[in-house]
C-alpha cells in the first residue's frame, strides 16, 4: 500500500535539466526531438523515436548490439550523445529494406541461419553493412577481425561470417 | 546520469576560454571513453564542451618530412590514410590492434591519448582508488591485478595506460601540439604521459585549460622494419596484457637505429632509451634481442596475478624484434604469431 506524505518534502527543488532540440535524418526521414544532454543516440532512437530494432546490450561499447550507421559509418550508438549528432543521418535496421525487399545482408542472415536469439542481430547486420562499405575485408580472417566489435552470445559466428561472405560476393557480382 | 551542461566550442580559442572558465568541465570529441566513465559515475563533469565540430580533421605533410595529424582525425581514418598506411605502418598496425571497427570510427586522435586506465577498481566507485579519489588507497595492489603494471608503478597506483596507438606514437617519437590560454606549446611524447608517483590522479602533463590540437610524426618512419605485437586474453577486442612496438633500421647487418616501446605494462607507454642505445651497432640476432629484453624488464616487479607478464614481455620483445628485423610484421587479422 502506498504511504502518503503528510506534507511535501522540504528543501529547494532540483531543477529539471535543460532540454535541447536535435534534428536527425533517421532512415531517410527528418525527425525532430528535444532531449536532455545525457540522452545517448541509442536511447533517442529507442525511447524518443520508437525505433526499438536497435538493441541495448551492454550500454558500454563492449557488445556492438547498438551498432547503427551514422553518416554511413558504423558506430556504437550507446557511446555518443544525441545532442552531439544534431544534423546527422542515421540508418537503423528498420531502414534497410526497400519496398518490402530485405537488404541483401538481411537476406543473407536468413539464408545462412546466422542467429539464434536475435539480440545481437540488428547490430551484426548494421555492422556488416558498414564493413562491406569500408571494403577492407577480403578474407574470412579479415571479416572475423573487423566484426570483432559485435559479440554473439549464442555463438552463431560461423554462420554470421558465411552470411557476410554471401552478401559481399553478391555485391561484387 | 548526473546532470551536466552541454555547449559547443566555436573555435579553438573559444574551447580554451570555456574550459579555463569552468575547471569541472570536460571536452568531448569521440566520447567513447568519457561517456562510459560518466555512465559509471567515475567522471562527473559539470559541463561537456563539444569540440567534435572544430576543424582539426586534416592530415598534412610537414616541411620536415613528417605528418601533422589533426586531433579530431578518427582512429580508423588515421590507420587507413594512405600516407600513414604506407609510411607509418607501425602506427596503422597499432591502431588496428585496438578496440573495434565501430569504436575506431568514433574515437579521435587526441582522445586516444587521454584514455583513462581500464583498472577495474578505477571503474568501481565502491572501492578505493587513488586515481579516482586521491588518498582513498589502491584496491588493485592486493586485489585482482592481472592487467596491472609491472614497470614504473608506485605505492599509490599500479594502473596501466590502455592505448595501443600511444605505444606506436612513443616508439615513433611523436610530438603533441596543445593550445592553452598562454598560447601553443609542443610536448614530446615521452613527456606527455606520467608515471603515477604520488599523484596518480594526473595521467598526463596536459594542463586542465589546454586542448590537444595535433599530433606530429617526425620523418623517420621505420616502414621497412617494424612490428606491433599485442598479447591479450582473446584474439581481438581486448586490452593488452603486453604489447610491443618494435622498429629497426639497419646499416648493412648492424642495427643503426632501434625503437622499442611496451604497452600494457606501465602507467604510460614504456620506453628505455638506454636499452635502445645499447642495441645500436649490434647484429640483429636472437642474442642481442634477448639482451635487450632482459634490460627492458630489469626493474620489473609483479604482483599476485601479473608476475607472468614479466616473462611474457621478454618473449614478446624478442619475437617482435625478430618479426621487425625479418620485415614480416605481425598481422592484425591473421592472428597466428610467427
Amino acid at each position: 500500500m502506498a504511504r502518503k506524505f503528510r506534507k511535501r518534502p522540504s528543501g529547494p527543488t532540483i531543477p529539471a535539466p535543460a532540454k535541447i532540440p536535435v534534428s536527425l535524418t533517421v532512415n531517410g526521414a527528418a525527425r525532430e526531438i528535444v532531449v536532455a544532454p545525457w540522452v545517448t543516440l541509442l536511447d533517442a532512437l529507442r525511447e524518443h523515436l520508437g525505433l526499438t530494432g536497435t538493441k541495448k546490450g551492454c550500454d558500454h561499447g563492449q557488445c556492438g548490439a547498438c551498432t547503427v550507421l551514422l553518416d554511413g559509418r558504423r558506430i556504437n550508438s550507446c557511446m555518443t550523445f544525441a545532442v552531439m549528432q544534431d544534423g546527422a543521418k542515421v540508418t537503423t535496421v528498420e531502414g534497410l529494406a526497400r519496398d518490402g525487399t530485405l537488404h541483401p545482408v538481411q537476406q543473407a542472415f536468413i539464408d545462412h541461419d546466422a542467429f539464434q536469439c536475435g539480440a545481437c542481430t540488428s547490430g551484426q547486420i548494421c555492422s556488416a553493412i558498414g564493413l562491406i562499405a569500408e571494403g577492407r575485408a577480403k578474407t574470412v580472417e579479415e571479416i572475423r577481425e573487423l566484426m570483432s566489435g559485435n559479440i554473439c552470445r549464442c555463438g552463431a559466428y560461423p554462420n554470421i561470417v558465411a552470411a557476410i561472405r554471401q552478401a559481399m560476393e553478391r555485391e561484387r557480382s | 546520469m548526473i546532470d551536466f551542461q552541454y555547449t559547443r566550442a566555436a573555435d579553438i580559442a573559444d574551447a580554451v576560454r570555456q574550459i579555463a572558465g569552468d575547471p569541472a568541465a570536460k571536452f568531448i570529441a569521440g566520447g567513447t571513453n568519457l561517456i562510459d566513465l560518466m555512465k559509471e559515475n567515475v567522471e562527473r563533469p559539470s559541463r561537456l564542451i563539444d569540440i567534435s565540430r572544430l576543424p582539426l580533421r586534416e592530415i598534412e605533410e610537414t616541411p620536415a618530412g613528417g605528418l601533422r595529424i589533426g586531433a579530431l582525425v578518427p582512429n580508423s581514418d588515421l590507420a587507413h590514410h594512405p600516407l600513414v598506411a604506407e609510411r607509418y605502418p607501425l602506427l596503422a598496425s597499432a591502431i588496428l590492434a585496438g578496440a573495434s571497427a565501430q569504436l575506431r570510427n568514433m574515437a579521435s586522435t587526441g582522445g586516444n591519448l587521454l584514455q583513462r586506465t581500464r583498472c577495474y577498481y578505477f571503474y568501481d566507485t565502491a572501492t578505493p582508488c587513488n586515481k579516482r579519489a586521491p588518498g582513498s588507497g589502491c584496491a588493485a595492489r592486493y586485489g585482482l591485478n592481472r592487467m596491472h603494471a609491472i614497470l614504473g608503478s608506485s605505492d599509490a597506483c599500479i594502473a596501466t595506460h590502455p592505448s595501443d596507438m600511444c605505444v606506436a606514437l612513443a616508439a615513433l617519437e611523436a610530438k603533441v601540439h596543445v593550445a592553452g590560454p598562454g598560447g601553443e606549446r609542443v610536448i614530446a611524447f615521452a613527456d606527455f604521459h606520467r608515471l603515477p608517483g604520488d599523484t596518480p590522479e594526473r595521467d598526463t602533463n596536459l594542463r586542465v585549460d589546454e586542448i590537444i590540437t595535433a599530433v606530429e610524426l617526425p620523418a623517420r618512419s621505420f616502414a621497412a622494419h617494424y612490428s606491433y605485437l599485442k598479447i591479450r586474453d582473446r584474439l581481438s577486442y581486448a586490452f593488452a596484457l603486453v604489447a610491443v612496438a618494435a622498429a629497426l633500421e639497419f646499416d648493412r647487418d648492424a642495427i643503426k637505429e632501434v625503437r622499442l616501446a611496451l604497452g600494457g605494462v606501465a602507467h604510460k607507454p614504456w620506453r628505455d632509451v638506454s636499452v635502445e642505445a645499447a642495441m645500436r651497432g649490434a647484429p640483429a640476432s636472437r642474442a642481442s634481442f634477448a639482451r635487450a629484453a632482459e634490460a627492458m624488464l630489469r626493474d620489473a616487479r609483479g604482483f599476485a596475478h601479473n608476475a607472468f607478464k614479466i616473462e611474457l614481455a621478454r618473449r614478446a620483445i624478442v619475437r617482435a624484434l625478430t618479426q621487425a628485423a625479418a620485415g614480416t610484421p605481425q598481422s592484425q587479422s591473421v592472428k597466428k604469431i610467427r
